[in-house]
C-alpha cells in the first residue's frame, strides 16, 4: 500500500492560506492524479497477468475437439480390423464377423428383442432388477426378494420385488414386498438379507437410503409368521437400527449379511464398506437386531480393493456333500468371505479359517485374498448372495445377471437383468482352494427330449454341426478327451502370458486350443458364442487350462458388449475336460470342470435366434486332435408368472 | 486530502478483483487435477468453469455439474433431430430411419441415463453413476454409425459422447479415492 502521507499537505502552523499556501496546494493534487493514474495503469497491467496465469484460452477449446475428431472411438467401419491368426482353417476367417465387411444391420426390432427374454431364469414380468435379496426357505417356499425398479428399464426408485417357488425353478410373483414409504428408505430400499430365529421367526435386515441419501441399516419383518407366502412386511416403528459408525461415509455403508450366531449366544453380523481404498468388512453384535454393539476389529479389510459391497459369510464342509447351517463352526468347517467390489463390478471369494472369539477371519492363501484371488463367475455377475436351504440342507448362490446392451434396447424391450440358475455350493475336495457351483439339480425337472453324440472326432482346424432341433433352450453335458501323445509332443512355448481377456478369442490358434462348442451360431457362423477350452504349455513342460468365452462375434449388433471372457481352471490327473452349458435366449451360463470356473454371459444375435441358431463343437487348435461326447436337452419353459388368485 | 484518500480506496478495492483468482487457487487447482484425469481436458475445464457452482465444489459437484452439460448437449441434439426429422417426406428412408433410432437413444440419455446418474451420484452408489454415463457415451456413439453416408449429427454426438466419457472419467475417481 502506497504511503500516502507525503501527500498530505502540510499545514502551516497558523492555518493561514495566502496566494503562495494556494499554489503550493495545486502542484500536489497534480502529482496526486498523475500517481494515482501510474498505479491504476500498473494495477490493471497486474491484473491482467494473474487473470491469465490462472485462466485458459478458450480459442483452442474447439480446435482440440475438431483436431481430435479423427482420432475418437466412433467406430465407423474403416477404423475396425479384422482379427486374423493362423491358418484359415476350421473357424475361418471366411467366418470371422468382420466389421468392415458388412454396414451394421439396423437393430433393435422387436423380433430380435423379443426373442432375448428368458423361459427358465428368474425375471420380473417387465422393468429394472438388481440384486437378489433375502433369500430364504420358510413353510414348504422358497423366497426370493430382488431390488426393482417399479417405473423403468433402468436402475433407479429402487424397491423390493418378491416371488415364490416351490422349486427353485417355477417362480410366482408376489406384490411387492417393501416400498419406499419412510424417510429412511425413501431413496432406496437397497439390499439386505433374512435371518430365521430359533423360534423359526423371521428378521429381515436391510440398507435404507435416507431422504438425505444416507446409508442405514433398518429392521423389517412377516407381517403375519403364519402366511406361508409372506406376501406383507412390517418395518419396525423406530428404524434405522444402524447408521454410519465415526470414520465411515454416509455412501459406504451397506448390505448387512444374515447373522450367525456366536459362542456367547448372540448373533453377529457383518456390513461391508471401505476406509480410503480398503475394502472392510464391519462386525457387530446384537441379541435383538435392535440394539447393537460394533466390534472393534473388522471380520477382514484388504488394501487396493476399494468399497465392499454384498458381503457374504458362511461356513463350508470340508469333507461332507451338503451345506451347512450359516452358525456351523468348528473341525472341518471352513469360512468363505465373498465381497462384491464396486470398483469393477466382479464377485470375489476366498475361503479361510474364523476365529469365533474374536470374530476375525484370515485367508488360507493371502495371495488370493478377498479381492485379488477367485472369483464366483468370470462374466457378468455381482451381487451374488447365499442362504441356507434347511429342506435340502444345501446352501445355494444367487446371482445378478446384468445387460451387457444398450440401455436404449432395454428400455425399447421394456426389461433389464434376469438371475442366475440358483447354483449349489460345495467345497472342492479335489484342489481345496476353490469352492465348486453347480445348477441346482431341480433344472433337471426341465430337460425335455434329449439327444446324445458319442466319441465324435473334432480334427484340427474343424468345425462339426451338431444336429438337434432348436437350440435357444438348451442344456449341454460335453466331455473332452485329448490325445495325451499330443499334448507330451507339443512344445512347450512363451504362451505363459495367455489369458482369455486378452486374447484373440476363439479365433486364435494355438497348438493346444481352442477347442470346444459354438452356441448359438447361426449356419453361416456370420453370428457365433464360442465356449471352451484353451491350453498352453509353459517352457517347463507345465500344462495349464484356461475355460473361455468370446463374445467378439456374438452380434453384428455394435452397441453390446464384445469383450471375450474367462480364467484359468485347475484340471487335476486324470480328468477329462468337461463344460456344461445352460442356454436361454440371451444368456449363458457356462461351467468347467463340474463348476471349478463359471462364466456367464449375455448375448444378443441379431440373426441367430429362433430357428435360425444352431450349435456347433470346434477344434481350432493346430496340434491337437479331440474326441467329444456329449449329451443335449431340449428345455422347458419355467413358465415363471404372478401368483394365481392372490 | 479525504478525496484522494477515498480514490485511493476506491482503486485498491477494484485492485482486489485482480486477486481473487489468487485467493481461489484451491479450487482452481481442483477443476484442473479432476480434469486432468479425464481424456477431454479442454472440454472438461470448459464445462466445468463455465458453470458458476463449479467454484468451492467438491469433487462429487463436479461430477454432477458435468451430468447438467449432458443433459443440456443431449437435449440441443435432440431438438436438433426433431427439426430434422420435421422435413418428413422430402428426407429419404435411410436417413429417416436413422433419425427416428437416434431419436430414440436420445430420449434414452436424457430420460434414462441422466436421471439415474444423477440419482447414484446422490444416493452414493456410484457403479450405476458409471453405468449411465458409459451408456450415453454409447447411445451417441450409436447414433452416429446409424447413417450409412454422412451424417449430419457428427459435431453434436461427438460432444455429447465426450461429455458423457468425462462424467464417467470423474465418478471413476469419487469410486476409487477417498470419500467425499
Amino acid at each position: 500500500m502506497a504511503d500516502i502521507s507525503p501527500l498530505l499537505p502540510v499545514s502551516s502552523s497558523d492555518g493561514s492560506s495566502d496566494l503562495t499556501g494556494q499554489a503550493t496546494c495545486r502542484r500536489p493534487i497534480k502529482v496526486v492524479v498523475s500517481i494515482f493514474f501510474g498505479l491504476l495503469t500498473v494495477g490493471l497491467f497486474a491484473a491482467l497477468l494473474i487473470r491469465n496465469n490462472g485462466s485458459v484460452d478458450y480459442v483452442d477449446v474447439h480446435e482440440n475437439e475438431r483436431g481430435s475428431l479423427a482420432s475418437m472411438a466412433f467406430e465407423k467401419a474403416e477404423n475396425l480390423k479384422p482379427v486374423s491368426r493362423g491358418l484359415a482353417a476350421g473357424v475361418s476367417e471366411k467366418s470371422n464377423w468382420v466389421f468392415g465387411g458388412d454396414l451394421p444391420d439396423h437393430p433393435w426390432n422387436n423380433s430380435m428383442l423379443s426373442w432375448q427374454r428368458t423361459a427358465f431364469h428368474f425375471q420380473p414380468e417387465k422393468n429394472w432388477m438388481n440384486d437378489p435379496n433375502g433369500p430364504l426357505f420358510y413353510k414348504g417356499w422358497y423366497h426370493l426378494f430382488y431390488q426393482y425398479n417399479p417405473n423403468a428399464a433402468v436402475w433407479g426408485h429402487i424397491v423390493w420385488g418378491h416371488a415364490v417357488s416351490k422349486d427353485l425353478i417355477h417362480w410366482l410373483h408376489l406384490p411387492l414386498a417393501m416400498a419406499a414409504d419412510q424417510w429412511y428408505d425413501k431413496n432406496g430400499v437397497w439390499t439386505g438379507s433374512a435371518t430365521i430365529l430359533h423360534d423359526g421367526k423371521i428378521v429381515m435386515l436391510y440398507t435404507g437410503s435416507t431422504t438425505e441419501g444416507v446409508q442405514v441399516q433398518n429392521l423389517a419383518y412377516p407381517a403375519d409368521q403364519y402366511d406361508p407366502l409372506l406376501v406383507h412386511w412390517v418395518k419396525y416403528p423406530r428404524n434405522p437400527v444402524l447408521v454410519p459408525p465415526p470414520g465411515i461415509s454416509p455412501n459406504d455403508f451397506r448390505d448387512p449379511t444374515t447373522a450367525w450366531l456366536t459362542s456367547e449366544g448372540k448373533w453377529r453380523i457383518t456390513i461391508g464398506s471401505k476406509i480410503n481404498k480398503t475394502g472392510i468388512a464391519l462386525v457387530y453384535d446384537t441379541k435383538d437386531f435392535i440394539n447393537y454393539e460394533m466390534l472393534d476389529g473388522l471380520l477382514h479389510a484388504v488394501p487396493g480393493t476399494g468399497m465392499w459391497e454384498c458381503v457374504d459369510f458362511f461356513p463350508v464342509s470340508e469333507t461332507e456333500n451338503n451345506g451347512l447351517e450359516t452358525s456351523i463352526n468348528g473341525p472341518g468347517v471352513k469360512h468363505v468371505v465373498k465381497a462384491s467390489l464396486d470398483d469393477d463390478r466382479h464377485d470375489y471369494y476366498a475361503i479361510g479359517t474364523y476365529n469365533n472369539r474374536n470374530g476375525t477371519w484370515i485367508p488360507d492363501r493371502p495371495n488370493i485374498d478377498v479381492g485379488i484371488g477367485l472369483r464366483y463367475d468370470y462374466g457378468i455377475y455381482y451381487a451374488a448372495k447365499t442362504f441356507y436351504d434347511q429342506n435340502k440342507k444345501r446352501r445355494v448362490l444367487w446371482g445378478w445377471i446384468g445387460e451387457s446392451d444398450s440401455e436404449a434396447a432395454d428400455v425399447k424391450k421394456g426389461w433389464a437383468s434376469v438371475q442366475s440358475i440358483p447354483r449349489m455350493i460345495l467345497f472342492d475336495k479335489k484342489t481345496g482352494t476353490h469352492l465348486l457351483q453347480w445348477p441346482v439339480e431341480e433344472i433337471d425337472s426341465l430337460r425335455l427330449k434329449g439327444k446324445e453324440f458319442n466319441q465324435v472326432r473334432i480334427q484340427a482346424g474343424s468345425v462339426v454341426p451338431l444336429d438337434i432341433d432348436s437350440a435357444t433352450q438348451l442344456d449341454i453335458i460335453a466331455e473332452f478327451k485329448i490325445d495325451s501323445d499330443a499334448l507330451e509332443k507339443a512344445t512347450g512355448s512363451s504362451d505363459a502370458s495367455f489369458d482369455c481377456a486378452t486374447s484373440g478369442g476363439a479365433a486364435e490358434r494355438g497348438a493346444l486350443g481352442p477347442f470346444g462348442l459354438l452356441v448359438l451360431a447361426d449356419e453361416r457362423l456370420r453370428e457365433q458364442t464360442p465356449v471352451y477350452f484353451y491350453m498352453t504349455k509353459g517352457s517347463n513342460g507345465n500344462l495349464k487350462t484356461f475355460f473361455c468365452n468370446d463374445q467378439s462375434r456374438s452380434s453384428k449388433a455394435s452397441d453390446v458388449d464384445k469383450h471375450i471372457y474367462g480364467s484359468l481352471v485347475p484340471v487335476l490327473r486324470g480328468e477329462n475336460l468337461s463344460i456344461r452349458i445352460l442356454v436361454d435366449h440371451s444368456i449363458i451360463e457356462s461351467f468347467g470342470q463340474g463348476g471349478r470356473t463359471v462364466i456367464t454371459s449375455r448375448v444378443y444375435p441379431t440373426k441367430a435366434i429362433y430357428g435360425a441358431a444352431k450349435v456347433f463343437l470346434f477344434n481350432n487348435a493346430t496340434e491337437l486332435n479331440v474326441t467329444a461326447s456329449l449329451k443335449i436337452w431340449q428345455m422347458n419353459s419355467a413358465f415363471i408368472q404372478p401368483y394365481p388368485n392372490l | 486530502m479525504k478525496i484522494l484518500i477515498v480514490i485511493i480506496f476506491a482503486f485498491l478495492v477494484c485492485q482486489a478483483n485482480a486477486f481473487r483468482p489468487i485467493l481461489l487457487l484451491g479450487n482452481q487447482n481442483l477443476i484442473e487435477r479432476t480434469c486432468k484425469q479425464t481424456p477431454f481436458y479442454d472440454l472438461c475445464i470448459w464445462s466445468l468453469k463455465s458453470n458458476p457452482e463449479s467454484r468451492d465444489a467438491s469433487v462429487k459437484k463436479l461430477a454432477q455439474i458435468m451430468v447438467d452439460s449432458l443433459k443440456t448437449k443431449a437435449t440441443e441434439t435432440l431438438d436438433l433431430i426433431d427439426e430434422l426429422l420435421q422435413d418428413g417426406l422430402a428426407l429419404d428412408p435411410e436417413m429417416q430411419k436413422a433419425l427416428t433410432s437416434c431419436a430414440e437413444r436420445y430420449n434414452v440419455i436424457i430420460r434414462g441415463d441422466v436421471p439415474e446418474i444423477n440419482e447414484a451420484l446422490k444416493t452414493g452408489d456410484y457403479k450405476f453413476a458409471a453405468k449411465g454415463a458409459n451408456d450415453a457415451a454409447i447411445e451417441a456413439n450409436s447414433c452416429e454409425i446409424e447413417f450409412p453416408t454422412k451424417s449430419p449429427l457428427t459435431d453434436m454426438n461427438k460432444v455429447v459422447h465426450d461429455v458423457s466419457v468425462v462424467a464417467a472419467s470423474i465418478v471413476k475417481i469419487i469410486q476409487t479415492k477417498f470419500s467425499f
